[in-house]
């Protein structure tokens, strides 16, 4: 096989590959106006207090350290 | 009779194109907004013809959502009488939700939903809320994703004086 064969071969299933992954992605992506499940108030992981004081209970056993979890899991994604 | 020969290059230009195509953007200022009587709306739509529009893409699930309101409101109560139309299109897919909001919050402008989703997935809008503001010609003239307080206000202010200030389309 000629090298410019296998370039060409190599583009085209590159080419390829990336409409397939590119697709993949946009099909899987939840748009804007999608987010109501997501928004929804179980969705949020600080919902149970007893359960985030054992995971946090769990988490500085593990790690020797604490905090941090100041950071929002889920929601509507607005603004 | 041969077929023409495709080069190789071409091949991979528009199967990359193609994949590409999932991820167009919002329509760009100056594209035609889809006609709001052909997008099955639910709920009664004013007359819009030669009118310039603020069409406000909202949920009952979105907080920002809910903090626009007032500023609706002000907006329709002093741009309603010089002939803009506010339309604010809930894409609420629970129509109980979509009720309840309006009973509690009750807007001064008209609002309607888009249970098919149909109208929000032919603007692509970006963010949750999103605002158009919409010439008398049915071109978009400004886009305001998200709401930033009284600076996405004032914005929509300018952009409703500017497209008052047009001549009327012929």
């Amino acid at each position: 096989m000629k090298p410019s064969h296998l370039l060409r071969l190599i583009l085209i299933f590159s080419a390829a590959l990336a409409s397939l992954l590119n697709s993949g992605c946009a099909t899987q992506h939840v748009q804007p106006w999608e987010r109501a499940t997501l928004a929804d108030y179980t969705m949020r992981p600080d919902r149970d207090p007893l359960m985030g004081g054992m995971t946090e209970h769990i988490w500085f056993s593990r790690e020797a350290s604490s905090g941090g979890r100041g950071v929002g899991g889920s929601g509507c994604g607005c603004n | 009779m041969s077929l023409p020969k495709i080069n190789s290059y071409t091949i991979a230009g528009l199967l990359f194109g193609l994949s590409l195509l999932p991820l167009r953007a919002v329509p760009a200022t100056g594209t035609i907004f889809p006609k709001l009587a052909q997008s099955q709306l639910e709920g009664t739509l004013p007359e819009t013809e030669n009118r310039v529009l603020l069409v406000d893409f909202w949920a009952s699930w979105c907080a920002p959502c809910k903090a626009s309101f007032p500023a609706l409101d002000q907006l329709q109560a002093d741009y309603g009488p010089r002939g803009v139309v506010i339309v604010g299109v809930s894409v609420d897919e629970k129509a109980s939700a979509y009720t309840a909001f309006l009973k509690q919050h009750a807007p001064k402008f008209t609002t309607v939903r888009d249970q098919a989703h149909k109208l929000v997935s032919a603007v692509k809008v970006p963010a949750m809320p999103t605002s158009f503001v919409i010439g008398r010609d049915g071109r978009i003239r400004a886009v305001f994703a998200g709401y930033h307080g009284e600076q996405t206000e004032k914005a929509v202010r300018t952009a409703l004086e500017q497209a008052l200030a047009e001549r009327s389309a012929p």
